[in-house]
């Protein structure tokens, strides 16, 4: 993408404003306006995404970040009842150490940042925009790197997604052992309930 | 040239993200400053695959939205299963294994 006058603008809007929202975060007392700051980075760093050249992931990003994590941020807030938190203090006492600390580490990566050389050609890879545009399109040609020289580690995460669902089910769930030792009929009862249906399984996978 | 301006954009995201994470005493706050830290590495990884012309970059990015996703989804359940034991969230409270 040509780096033309629209480009530019945008670039400057979206950066100013994802990073004064990020700066926000940090300085709202109230968590929920914390999670809202999130979606307004989120927002303009999907707008990023775009500017990059990268479609497909702008919209992930908005669906995945802005529909499924903040959401998931703000029902975590509901069940754990902060209303009476901002009235508290919100930083830690490391603050002293905190705030020097996160500067240098600004200015490092700006400094790095602005220092870094222009690319020369000797080190561009195999996707130019000739390529990409003959392949059909930005998504194209990441579902091409992505299911050639990456199926391994997508099943890997697709494995790793599994487990993250199994063990965030089972680390929030309502621990009933307490039920259980008062009962012991009960869970009895109910294993051998079960216990029939698995012949039966086994029966139809053969 | 543009792939500069990514960059700081890049790097202040995640200062601002790593700040947030030494200076919150909201647990909730905290993770969503990691979130915000990862934000800022997918502006990084992306500018340099565009500007690279390699797509290993935002192949990365699909990545790290799901490791992040799955990072969320346990952080956030050790906080609800902590809220029963300790029914609190700032970290600074949570200190029973100091000396």
């Amino acid at each position: 993408m040509a780096d033309n006058l629209e480009t530019t603008v945008a670039f400057w809007y979206l950066a100013i404003a994802a990073v004064g929202a990020g700066a926000l975060m940090l300085i709202a007392r109230n968590p929920v306006h914390s999670a809202i700051s999130l979606v307004i980075v989120i927002f303009h760093v999907a707008g990023l995404f775009v500017i990059l050249g990268a479609g497909f992931l702008a919209v992930a990003q908005i669906a995945i970040y802005a529909g499924a994590i903040v959401v998931l941020f703000l029902f975590t807030l509901m069940m754990l009842d902060m209303r009476r938190l901002p009235e508290e203090r919100v930083t830690h006492r490391q603050i002293w150490l905190g705030i020097p600390l996160g500067i240098l580490l600004a200015i490092e990566g700006v400094v790095v940042s602005v220092g870094t050389p222009e690319i020369s050609e000797s080190i561009k890879g195999t996707f130019p925009p000739a390529t990409v545009s003959e392949l059909g399109g930005s998504t194209e040609a990441l579902a091409v790197a992505l299911f050639n020289e990456f199926t391994l580690p997508f099943l890997g995460a697709s494995v790793l997604l599994t487990a993250a669902t199994i063990g965030a089910i089972v680390l929030a769930r309502r621990v009933e052992t307490h039920e259980q030792a008062d009962f012991p009929q009960a869970a009895d009862a109910s294993s051998s309930a079960e216990a029939p249906a698995e012949p039966v399984l086994e029966e139809s996978a053969r | 040239m543009m792939l500069n301006g990514f960059l700081v954009v890049g790097a202040l995201l995640f200062a601002l993200g790593a700040t947030g994470v030494l200076i919150r005493r909201n647990a909730i706050v905290m993770l969503m400053c990691i979130e915000l830290m990862l934000q800022g590495a997918n502006v990084t990884l992306a500018a340099f695959s565009r500007y690279l012309d390699d797509q290993a970059g935002f192949v990365l990015v699909v990545f790290s939205l799901t490791v992040a996703a799955a990072e969320v989804a346990i952080g956030l359940a050790i906080l609800v299963a902590l809220s029963r034991v300790y029914p609190v969230v700032n970290v600074d409270q949570l200190d029973s294994l100091s000396g």
